[in-house]
């Protein structure tokens, strides 16, 4: 291809970093090894892989940036055939904010709360003297409208606080679009998003890109979301090329094993369980409310059956992760009852019994404030032995072996302390401090939200196998219908603090929907090219309110 | 833990502590003359006979100095630690139960430092009988009034961390969580705060003393030394200067061991791996 097509090429890149190991001399370590790619105009690259892969240090690499102590350590990074690596400060100044912009994962940290959006949105043109201010808001009035931003003329008026997630999400894009860029690096903009809102985002983004040409890197760890939007596709792990191709090619023929561990990760499925007959968790019209004044959950009526895992899916707000604080007795409830093995549990913490405690347990989204970093992972598993069993000395230190095997760690990791556990390990040992106590019933608070796929896959498995292993019974909140599918047997879809849908899984997934568990359920992405748009067709862009 | 993971600076501290021990402990054997024995003329110059001179009513200034060592130490830690004691436990409590206890407990402690810290102190000394354990409360007491205030709000965010929720879920008590789940985690600013009230104690503890309510002479101690023998500077005599200096230097030593141990402290991986 001729060479005036090709905006961005990136050839050989390395990049280091300088570890400081105690007692050791410092070591260079490579953070990515040697990749290369060609971007051309109005083309969208997606970066895939999982934590650690170096996708956002490639991203920002294409800024002539490196995040604190990495070294930029060999190969040239081409923007129009220029290469930025040798660029002057100045010349990088020039580059960036106008040439190419990013847009951060966590949009409501990128903006200063103390400045309205649409100053912020120009601020970067108006800087770099790209065009006056009125061209610039003018130009930011565009790009609300192309973005589906609900009052384009007012919303730059706003402040960082008053607008939703989604909406602060395309405010960022907008910004970045706003000087007219070559370049955009999306580093993970959908991520914390709900899956309702991210389709909005990621329709908004891909309209936005193609009505403006401009090209795009866009790194994430969902495939199934850069199959939506990229016209290529890089696969990266440990800082090493995996396999570059088309969308096309390599959603629907992945070479590497890899690729196709990532494309095939949510294809597990649970086959439901027929008899739901034998209830051990009862909610009956629930309702709580945060300082007596806000109610959460209205009137929630749902059931559990023994060894059974009960799904509760809805968007963030919706009350979910209360309900499992109403079941805990964390947050005590005001209306209904919530029974338990046929006995009706008192509402608040304080008044049940140690028994009533150890039987239920609970897992939470994040691992690393779950446990108490000064206690080693013996201490943190051993504690609910002694405190609930009365186990010391040799008998508990078998039965920790005993669920470390069980969570398929393995007794070297005793004493370890959680900072030294990756991610998946962490939540691992979270669930071996729940099984500790024997439980009857775990509450799982999206407990693999946080984690790359494939190590979210594995904590699944897990959970799977400890259920037919210890007959225990799961709550499992989540927004990821995937995971739903994966191992519910039965459903509970909440929308502001009431149940829109509920039974076996078989039924709650089968048409007639209700019309929140219909956007709810085309709002996943599929691991399909062409999927964003069906769904498009389907649906108006009516909830670009979000 | 081995000795060589020791850093040379903490070495130093230590080293410069069990020295002011070793001399507080086997004082009446190392130092020369009595504690409050007139051995020679005022302010003299230091010599082979005194060591460091003599004081300003004609003591010997190193045999003092030995001596001063054991009130400086003992009630200077023994404040520090017992209004750390004091401080944590309250200060966890309130913000473990919160509610009317945290009200009581946190309104109590803005009454006590409402009061200036010096005229509570001479006035409760003034009350209460003369005496070395009743000296070391009352500064115990007061010195716990900003522990107190920087123990709670260090364990407020703590408190609300999502480990102390998972043990009052596994129905664990007050003392667990305070002492186990909740001390590990804020040790390190405890720590470098002590360091800091360490050194006050001693400046405390010599401003009480030379207001007459402190150790009471002829017994010595350092600070007190310090203000006995200020006079002395405007005539060029040392005299001042050299308990002075053993102040800053134990001061430093403290230091330096507390900046050891909030490395150890302040590190996820149990002082193993991150330096």
């Amino acid at each position: 291809m001729p060479d005036d097509t090709k905006l961005l090429s990136v050839k050989d890149l390395k990049i280091g970093a300088t570890i400081y190991p105690p007692g050791e001399d410092p070591q260079d370590i490579g953070i990515v090894h040697g990749v290369s790619f060609d971007l051309e105009k109005g083309k969208v690259l997606g970066l895939i892989g999982e934590s650690g892969a170096g996708k956002s240090t490639i991203g920002l690499a294409s800024m002539a940036y490196g995040r604190g102590g990495i070294r930029i350590t060999g190969g040239e990074v081409l923007l129009n055939g220029e290469d930025i690596l040798k660029l002057s400060k100045s010349g990088v100044r020039k580059l960036r904010g106008a040439k190419v912009c990013y847009v951060a994962q966590s949009a409501a940290a990128a903006f200063n709360p103390a400045h309205k959006l649409g100053d912020q949105v120009i601020e970067a043109s108006l800087k770099h003297g790209l065009m006056t201010k009125e061209e610039a808001r003018k130009r930011a009035l565009y790009l609300f409208q192309v973005l589906g931003l609900p009052n384009p003329e007012t919303f730059g008026d706003r402040f960082p606080h008053q607008v939703s997630g989604g909406q602060l999400q395309r405010a960022m894009t907008a910004m970045a679009l706003c000087p007219n860029p070559e370049l955009i690096v999306f580093d993970e903009p959908t991520t914390a998003l709900d899956v309702t809102t991210q389709i909005d985002v990621l329709a908004a983004i891909k309209h936005a890109i193609e009505e403006t040409d401009t090209a795009a890197l866009y790194i994430t760890h969902d495939l199934a979301v850069v199959a939506q939007i990229s016209d290529d596709i890089m696969v990266l792990r440990n800082g090493h090329m995996v396999e570059y191709g088309t969308a096309q090619q390599i959603i629907e023929a992945p070479k590497e094993e890899y690729t196709r561990a990532l494309v095939n990760v949510r294809e597990m499925k649970k086959a439901e369980a027929q008899d739901q007959s034998d209830v051990i968790l009862s909610v009956d019209h629930v309702s709580a409310s945060y300082g007596g004044h806000f109610k959460v959950l209205h009137d929630v009526s749902l059931t559990l059956a023994r060894g059974q895992t009960l799904a509760i899916v809805g968007e963030s707000g919706s009350g979910k992760s209360t309900l499992a604080r109403v079941i805990t007795g964390l947050l005590p409830l005001t209306e209904g009852t919530v029974s338990f093995n046929g006995e009706v549990l008192p509402p608040a913490l304080k008044q049940r019994s140690r028994d009533h405690l150890r039987r239920i347990q609970l897992i939470y989204q994040m691992a690393d404030t779950a446990m108490n970093p000064r206690q080693t992972v013996g201490e943190i598993i051993g504690r609910p032995l002694t405190f609930y069993e009365g186990l010391r000395g040799k008998a508990k230190r078998a039965r920790i072996n005993e669920l470390l095997e069980a969570i398929e760690m393995g007794d070297g990791f005793y004493d370890r302390y959680p900072a030294e556990l990756s991610g998946g390990q962490k939540q691992r040992v979270a669930i071996a401090r729940a099984l500790a106590a024997r439980p009857d019933l775990i509450l799982c608070d999206e407990p693999t939200s946080a984690l790359d796929p494939l190590v979210a896959e594995g904590i699944l498995k897990l959970l799977m196998k400890l259920q037919k292993e210890t007959q225990v019974s799961y709550v499992f909140i989540t927004h990821d219908i995937a995971i739903v599918r994966a191992i519910a047997d039965s459903i509970a879809v909440m929308l502001q603090g009431k149940v829109q849908r509920f039974g076996p899984k078989s039924k709650v997934l089968a048409p007639p929907f209700d019309d929140y568990t219909d956007l709810l359920l085309k709002s996943v992405p599929e691991m399909e090219i062409g999927w964003l748009e069906r769904v498009l067709e389907t649906r108006k862009m009516e909830s670009a309110g979000n | 833990m081995r000795m060589k993971d020791i850093p040379l600076s903490a070495w130093i501290g230590i080293i410069g502590i069990l020295l002011a021990f070793f001399l507080a402990i086997f004082a009446p054997l190392i130092a020369p003359y009595g504690e409050r024995e007139v051995v020679g003329e005022i302010w003299e110059q230091m010599s082979s006979q005194y060591l460091l001179g003599t004081d300003n009513l004609g003591r010997d200034l190193l045999s003092r100095m030995i001596y001063g060592a054991r009130t400086t130490l003992f009630v200077a830690l023994a404040a520090s630690v017992l209004s750390f004691s004091i401080g944590i436990f309250l200060s966890f409590t309130a913000a473990v139960t919160r509610g009317i206890v945290d009200q009581v407990l946190s309104r109590f402690n803005d009454l006590m430092m409402s009061v200036p810290t010096l005229i509570f102190a001479l006035v409760v000394l003034a009350v209460l009988p003369q005496n070395i354990w009743i000296l070391i409360t009352v500064m115990a007491v007061l010195d716990s009034t900003r522990v107190f205030r920087l123990g709670r709000a260090v364990a407020l965010d703590v408190a609300v961390m999502e480990f102390v929720e998972a043990a009052r879920l596994r129905g664990e008590g007050s003392m667990w969580i305070i002492f186990r789940e909740i001390l590990p985690n804020t040790l390190s600013p405890l720590l470098a705060e002590f360091g800091l009230r360490f050194a006050f104690s001693i400046l405390f503890l010599s401003t009480l003393s030379f207001l007459g309510l402190g150790i009471q002479p002829p017994a010595a101690d350092w600070g007190g030394m310090v203000k006995d023998n200020k006079d002395g500077i405007i005539f060029g005599i040392p005299a001042a200067l050299i308990p002075g200096g053993a102040i800053a230097a134990l001061a430093i030593c403290v230091n330096l061991v507390v900046d050891w141990l909030l490395r150890r402290t302040s590190s996820l991986k149990g002082g193993r791996g991150d330096a």
